[in-house]
């Protein structure tokens, strides 16, 4: 088991964001959180990093109780995120933001690392010098994910990575995490508003609704399921 | 909308006519209360006249002098306009290189062209630890981007520092230089640790508190730093041992006697000048190899954002911590300079106006540029000297050179970046195979 979340309770000051969570990701798996604005998915996620900290409950990554390690150090266990809105290094070079990525990875790859992740994006190879926030807002989607890939992670956490972006760049971001998890073996959890596309590339789901899982399943159950038809796909895409 | 319009089609004679008299019109306000108005002494009593003649010649100018700039700003654009769209070629780093060297080569040659001249080195010496301490700021202003407004404190305690040895334990220049800056680093980190989570304005008002503070502390607490007297006779540095006195003490040599040169004070002025600009240049080669290397990348990211920090495993305590001290380390040692070269300090020389020209000197020069931060320092410490004549007109020119700056290059006088990275050309073509 890749990640195992027990009954989680987070709190934001007052307000209790998450309560009483369960969630699995398994080795090799596509999983998905969907829900609407404010149900909690991007607390879940900051949450297993420990900002805000799991008030109760457990979280246990690769075997390990990560609940109270500190959020600097949960990333150097193999969990790496591209963070909602993208949050690249506006000022810095495709290539610096990419040799951030690797703050704590073995120098020694650094050479196969990038290569591979230029072999992914080959835009980004073809910038490489040029100023990060320059990039069209898909490019600079495909940058934070290839900073995040740098650190060779076992577990991709992904937070609104359609956040914003122009549909072919939509559809294009969907095909890249499907090509990272078939061909790469990548173990990702994905937290999508966006959830038609979501749910069609995931292997299993979540649906959070005011900070608890109120259904859960695979996929194709899910875009299949009444409930999640009426509340996040009608008007869809 | 209609600023877009203006700037597109030719202006109209009435347009301008408008905008002059628009012009004219500020200048009246302004100038009723500063021109139109003035005190004469009359018999023991103060009273108050007219100057309307002269206020009239003020608005005049003001209106002509408008219409005139206008003109010629227009014709500056609309000739800009008309030539062919060329493809620039993005010189700027072999253009800062190029001016780098020569600024390097005129620093060094200064003080052989001007040898008799003590003004001149005297100047060229301030402009070297302005240079210094704004290289010191740049790393935590320009590189990590915490807004400093207290940086005079870590150059009080490195003068300090060294005053407080000399005068209890006799140290000499070099054996409190490392003291001293292990000394301001500390309180670099003694400063940094209660103001991590802030950000921002607010960062600067606290930072704006302790650079009080420590001001303060050394104008009260008398016992230990001789509160607004100072502390004199700091000794001066030597030069491997060989002072620069006319009288060396019984059987020991100065600097003249060693090298059988007929003693000059000018020796001492020029010493000083290269060893300002050794620490200087040290201090330039120091923060550009932090800056390519992982701790130098992590201040710039922290600039940058700062959650994204944190999500690739960053100690965001670790990285400002170790900006707050770096910069303030180097203070500390510019501190120490200065109160060797003064031989006197006293609080005065630690205000809050100095740490408010350091951070100019960085924003002007472009945050985090190395080279605009030494041009930065050239404009602010020349110009009010070359203003001495005007005298009471000097801060109004050093305001308007200011704003000029800002207007014409708001990003400062060198706002591009270097990458800290080149491509890595075996990997591109083998990312290409």
């Amino acid at each position: 088991m890749m990640l195992h979340m027990e009954g989680v309770h987070a709190h934001y000051g007052h307000i209790h964001a998450l309560r009483g969570v369960d969630v699995t990701v398994q080795v090799g798996e596509i999983v998905t959180l969907i829900g609407a604005n404010g149900a909690g998915k991007s607390t879940l996620m900051m949450s297993l990093f420990g900002k805000p900290g799991a008030s109760s409950g457990r979280i246990v990554f690769d075997g390990e109780d990560i609940t109270r390690v500190p959020s600097h150090l949960i990333s150097r266990r193999g969990i790496a995120i591209v963070p909602e809105g993208r949050r690249i290094f506006p000022r810095m070079t495709v290539m610096e933001n990419l040799l951030m990525g690797t703050a704590f990875a073995d120098p020694a790859n650094f050479n196969a690392d990038i290569k591979r992740v230029y072999a992914m994006f080959p835009i980004l190879e073809q910038r490489a010098s040029q100023r990060a926030g320059t990039l069209s807002g898909g490019e600079q989607q495909m940058l934070a994910i290839g900073r995040a890939l740098m650190s060779r992670p076992k577990l991709l956490l992904l937070d609104e990575p359609s956040l914003g972006l122009a549909p072919i760049y939509i559809k294009r971001i969907f095909q890249i995490i499907r090509e990272l998890n078939t061909e790469h073996g990548m173990t990702v959890l994905l937290v999508e508003q966006n959830a038609h596309h979501a749910l069609r590339v995931a292997h299993r789901g979540y649906v959070l609704q005011h900070g608890e899982i109120v259904l859960a399943g695979t996929g194709q159950e899910l875009l299949a399921s009444e409930e999640v038809r009426a509340a996040y796909l009608e008007g869809g895409h | 909308m209609s600023a877009v319009i203006i700037a597109r089609h030719a202006r109209t004679p009435a347009e301008r006519f408008k905008d002059a008299a628009w012009v004219a019109f500020i200048a009246l306000l302004l100038g009723i209360p500063m021109v139109g108005l003035t005190t004469v002494d009359e018999g023991g009593a103060l009273a108050v006249h007219t100057r309307f003649g002269m206020l009239g010649a003020f608005v005049g100018a003001s209106f002509v002098g408008r219409f005139i700039f206008r003109w010629i700003m227009d014709q500056v654009r609309s000739r800009r306009a008309a030539k062919p769209a060329v493809v620039k070629v993005d010189r700027t780093p072999q253009a800062i290189k190029v001016i780098g060297w020569a600024v390097l080569g005129a620093s060094i040659a200064l003080p052989i062209v001007f040898s008799e001249n003590r003004y001149v080195i005297d100047t060229a010496t301030t402009v070297l630890i302005y240079v210094m301490l704004g290289w010191g700021l740049n790393v935590v202003v320009g590189l990590a981007g915490l807004l400093d407004l207290g940086y005079v404190a870590f150059y009080a305690v490195g003068a300090y520092t060294y005053a407080l040895l000399f005068s209890h334990f006799g140290w000499t220049f070099w054996e409190a230089l490392p003291v001293a800056g292990a000394m301001a680093a500390t309180f670099g980190i003694l400063l940094g640790y209660p103001i991590l989570r802030l950000r921002g304005d607010y960062l600067a008002i606290v930072t704006l508190g302790f650079g009080e503070i420590i001001r303060v502390i050394l104008v009260n607490w008398t016992e230990l730093s001789n509160g607004p007297n100072g502390i004199g006779s700091i000794p001066r540095p030597t030069l491997f041992g060989l002072p620069f006195d006319r009288n060396p003490a019984e059987g020991t040599q100065s600097f003249a006697t060693f090298f059988g040169l007929d003693f000059s004070g000018m020796h001492r002025i020029i010493f000083l000048y290269y060893l300002i600009l050794v620490l200087a240049l040290l201090t330039n080669v120091f923060v550009s190899r932090l800056r390519k290397l992982p701790v130098g990348r992590a201040w710039e990211a922290l600039r940058e954002d700062e959650i994204a920090c944190k999500a690739m495993g960053m100690n965001v305590t670790n990285v400002k911590l170790s900006a707050f001290a770096i910069g303030a380390m180097l203070g500390g040692f510019a501190g120490v300079f200065f109160a060797a070269r003064q031989g006197f300090i006293s609080p005065e020389s630690f205000t809050f106006t100095e740490s408010a020209t350091i951070l100019a000197i960085v924003v002007l020069g472009g945050m985090g540029s190395q080279l605009g931060v030494v041009l930065a320092a050239l404009v602010l410490v020349l110009l009010p000297e070359l203003g001495r004549n005007f005298s009471e007109y000097r801060m109004l020119m050093f305001g308007a050179a200011m704003v000029l700056i800002m207007v014409w290059k708001p990003g400062g006088l060198l706002a591009s970046r270097e990458p800290t990275i080149r491509l890595n050309k075996a990997v591109t073509a083998g990312g290409e195979a």
